[in-house]
């Protein structure tokens, strides 16, 4: 169906001229991925890009059509406008030069998570990543570690499955009936405790900058864990299912396996504090005198 | 082909709370979404929702702030069962374990919104969308409802009898987008819409790209009307250049809007009197461009949202996310500097007609949500009515759906006698199907009535042949061109002002957008994830919701809540207490009316002066 992209390999057909960025088959890990950080370091000041094209380099694949199933890169020149995003830029150029050149993307506004690319050697959501801060030509490729179905699209029935391994939902069988209008108390501390792992927007791009789960199938990632923080944390559920809850994140492919290398922490566009809740879950573990990996 | 007793499409709120609803009652459903459950629009909902949830607040209350609102066009039996069946389903969330904002005694908390007399707006932070629809997408997973994701529904498939009301719907045609194969999906006892607002209609929305009015379209043309469909709600505070939402949290919180002169307009220029900010949404946006248009806005195109006085302890407390959203999207820091807005298309307070129970007048054919008109909303929105919405009625329908009595409905749906034809308006241009192209939504072959399995077959053949033909086409013109047309027809000439000559002149360009329309070519000649082909049949959708949306905004010829006409500055109680009607009427679209309800069951809602 697909072919996997651990790391793309240079492509043969690339109509590109040379690109001094262009990473080769020989050296897997460029330098923008070491440095990570929020923007490139080298960038053009938004008023000096008005009235200037943009030079975005595409990846493109396609199973069954001639000429892209071997991956390559395509150019596109878009013209520059104030606020232009990543996501606004391959927009301009589907809906002008290639409608062929296909991507996931919908609120654009940072909450729907279906735009979330390898811009420039780091995930990033297209929708709320500025063209004006990237350095160019800006290279735009599909989530690494992911099957990718076609161009920018990738397949996330694995990161769906993970995140429904965690048994994704609230769990307390002993709530009010909803017609006492009684609610169950929570304290406003409390609802901070878990406001930020409540912000996920499952967009995958956590999974994807995690060399363990690169490595390791099986591995929830930090996108499953960070779900089943919420609701353990949560006082609202009771300790038995928060031990429950505990119990499927120290087994052999849990909280465990993090390196606390903090990728998905760095490339979070909600700024989720993901490292810091698995550790503190292997803290929980701990406590509770669960088994020890 | 699938099968199942209860189909959903669309993912949403509304879908969702529909297929919990249906499972509930024992039936095997299954969701069919173009996008993954959390993908969808109902996640960037930023508010709350609006329930009496505390003492000194009741339903009444709630339902008299809502008729009000609406300008005396909701029907009082869906604005009482709204208000009552709010805080019961709101409170079944907080049991699902959604992370509502607290008090300090752990209580969930409520803030003040436009339009309310009491502050029952109850939220999370200003994403309560998003948790909203999280919470409910973790309980169709706990469950363990079948979800077929990225599979995009082209059609129904409803049987094809002379009327409408005569009509049943036996399940949908949709094509998997990652391989595209083309499928029926029979549904044994009924299939629900839930499929959004049309906001992609207009070039600047605050809606996401995936709001095409898909299931309006096909409703539309399978002979379920659309009802007020010229009642486009315009929400005062989007961002200029993108137009991404503010909440109207801020305002409710204290946020203050100031024209470029500084002047509080609002007050200082007699809008509202007594509200100001907050008075009801349609009220504010008008202001706004009045400003604009009076020479009083900033760079000639917004105004000033400024938040900067309640300090950052509040906003980081409730308003965090607008933070995020300014910085982003506009590069402005809400904390040492106003917000630029100005009004975007937010919401369709018109849809596909139902009853309470979110039946239409076809057999089996339900809807619910912002693609359906209960009619809750009326003439406008309030802000926070539109997530108990969906809670409420997407129970409903998935229930009703079910197969679970709940009592007769005492809406009436389709045409009837009890509707009224329009007769005076003279059209620009004649609406409705260009001739050529035959995706009409009833399984009209001609042959004999087919079994429930026949109609589904039939229409999987016809949907087939119509993505062959799209593909096969060589050269023509491409849909982002047609749509980009249509989408500046509609925010030129049917935005928050409308004139006569203007609406006219968007009806001539949806024309010429259907004709352009029947040389419409898919580029990508791919199966395999193939958006041209779904972005070419979702502006097919789209021209037929705009001219609706058009045709409304002709005939009715008042002022009415956020439909304003130029050439009639009044509200005329005594000739427009109804809903416009538009059938498509197998491609010859009827327009009539159907008398608003303003009785309730204890009390009529009389028609009063609307001030804020």
């Amino acid at each position: 169906m697909s072919t996997q992209q651990q790391q793309p390999e240079e492509p043969q057909s690339q109509e590109a001229p040379e690109d001094p960025e262009m990473r080769g088959a020989e050296s897997p890990v460029d330098e923008k991925e070491k440095q990570g950080g929020d923007i490139d370091q080298q960038t053009t000041p938004e008023d000096e890009l008005e009235g200037e094209t943009v030079h975005i380099k595409v990846f493109r694949y396609d199973p069954e059509v001639e000429g892209k199933q071997e991956p390559r890169f395509d150019d596109f020149h878009v013209p520059f406008e104030k606020g232009m995003t990543v996501l606004d830029a391959v927009m301009y150029a589907r809906d002008t030069y290639d409608s062929s050149l296909t991507f996931r993307h919908s609120c654009r506004q940072a909450v729907c998570g279906s735009d979330a690319f390898f811009v420039n050697g780091k995930q990033r959501l297209g929708c709320k990543t500025q063209i004006a801060d990237l350095e160019q030509p800006i290279r735009i490729e599909p989530l690494p570690h992911q099957e990718v179905v076609k161009d920018l699209v990738v397949d996330m029935d694995h990161f769906y499955d993970q995140m429904h391994t965690v048994e994704p939902y609230f769990q307390d069988e002993d709530t009010p009936n909803p017609a006492d209008l009684e609610e169950q108390r929570q304290s406003p501390e409390n609802r901070e405790k878990i406001k930020m792992s409540s912000r996920c927007i499952w967009c995958g791009a956590c999974m994807s900058s995690c060399n363990i789960a690169a490595g390791d199938n099986d591995y929830l990632g930090p996108a499953a864990i960070n779900k089943a923080y919420k609701f353990a944390m949560d006082d609202r559920e009771g300790e038995e299912i928060k031990e429950h809850r505990l119990r499927i994140l120290e087994q052999e492919h849990g909280v465990w396996r993090c390196q606390t290398q903090f990728s998905c922490t760095e490339v979070c566009p909600k700024d989720i504090p993901l490292t810091e809740h698995i550790q503190e879950l292997k803290r929980e573990a701990v406590k509770k005198n669960l088994k020890f990996w | 082909m699938y099968e199942h007793d209860v189909i959903v499409v669309g993912a949403g709120g509304a879908g969702l709370r529909a297929a919990i609803a249906a499972h509930e009652a024992g039936s095997d459903v299954a969701i069919v979404s173009k996008l993954h459950p959390v993908r969808s629009h109902t996640g960037a909902a930023e508010g709350g929702i609006n329930a009496a949830l505390q003492e000194g607040d009741d339903w009444e209350l709630h339902a008299y702030d809502t008729m009000k609102g609406s300008d005396y066009l909701g029907d009082a039996p869906a604005v009482e069962t709204l208000a009552q069946d709010a805080p019961e389903d709101t409170m079944r969330l907080e049991h699902w374990g959604m992370p509502f904002s607290r008090e300090e005694d752990g209580r969930v908390s409520q803030r003040p919104f436009g339009g309310l007399s009491y502050p029952r707006t109850t939220y999370a932070g200003a994403e309560t969308g998003h948790h909203l629809l999280h919470t409910m997408y973790e309980q169709v997973v706990k469950r363990g409802i079948q979800v077929y994701d990225e599979w995009y529904v082209m059609e129904l498939a409803t049987s094809d009898e002379d009327e409408p009301n005569d009509r049943s719907c036996h399940g949908v045609v949709a094509y998997d987008v990652q391989s595209g194969n083309v499928e029926g999906f029979k549904a044994n006892d009924g299939v629900i819409l839930a499929t959004g607002g049309p906001g992609q209609a207009f070039d600047h929305t605050t809606n996401a790209v995936s709001c095409t009015g898909d299931g309006h379209a096909m409703a539309y043309r399978a002979g379920a009307p659309l009802e007020d469909m010229e009642f486009i709600q315009f929400h005062p505070t989007s961002l200029p250049s993108t137009g991404v939402l503010i909440s109207e949290g801020v305002r409710g919180e204290g946020g203050i809007l100031y024209n470029s002169e500084g002047e509080r307009f609002m007050f200082e220029h007699g809008y509202a009197n007594n509200s100001g900010e907050l008075a009801s949404r349609d009220v504010v946006a008008r202001a706004e461009l009045t400003e604009v248009n009076e020479g009083r806005g900033v760079d000639d195109e917004y105004v000033h949202l400024d938040m900067r006085h309640l300090g950052e302890e509040r906003i980081l407390d409730r308003l965090e996310n607008i933070l995020h959203l300014a910085e982003d999207f506009e590069g402005v820091d809400g904390l040492v500097e106003p917000m630029p807005v100005k009004p975007g298309q937010h919401y369709a307070m018109g849809g596909i007609e139902v009853d309470e129970n979110g039946q239409t007048c076809v057999d089996g054919l339900y809807a619910a949500g912002e693609c359906a008109c209960v009619s809750v909303h009326g003439g406008n929105r309030l802000g926070g009515n539109a997530l108990p919405e969906l809670i409420v009625f997407g129970k409903r329908a998935g229930r009703h759906a079910a197969g679970e009595d709940l009592g007769e409905p005492q809406i009436r749906t389709g045409y009837g006698d009890d509707v009224e034809d329009e007769t005076e308006t003279e059209l620009p241009v004649q609406p409705g199907d260009a001739g050529l192209d035959t995706s009409s939504g009833v399984a009209a072959d001609g042959g004999v009535a087919a079994d429930a399995q026949g109609i589904v077959e039939r229409k999987v053949e016809q949907a087939r042949t119509r993505v062959d033909t799209l593909m096969d086409r060589d050269d023509g013109v491409q849909h982002a061109e047609i749509r980009q047309k249509l989408q500046n027809a509609m925010t030129d000439y049917v935005n928050v002002f409308r004139t006569e000559e203007g609406v006219k002149k968007a009806l001539r360009i949806i024309r010429e957008c259907r004709e352009e329309y029947q040389n419409v070519y898919v580029d990508d000649p791919s199966r395999t994830f193939n958006t041209d082909l779904q972005q070419t049949i979702e502006t097919r959708n789209l021209i037929d919701v705009a001219e609706t949306i058009a045709l409304g905004a002709l005939v009715r010829d008042e002022f009415r809540g956020a439909h304003w006409r130029k050439e009639h500055q009044e509200r005329k109680d005594d000739e427009w207490l109804k809903h416009t009607l538009i059938s498509w009427n197998d491609g010859q679209p009827d327009i009539f009316y159907r008398p608003v309800i303003l009785e309730g069951q204890d009390k009529t809602y009389e028609p009063k002066e609307r001030s804020y």
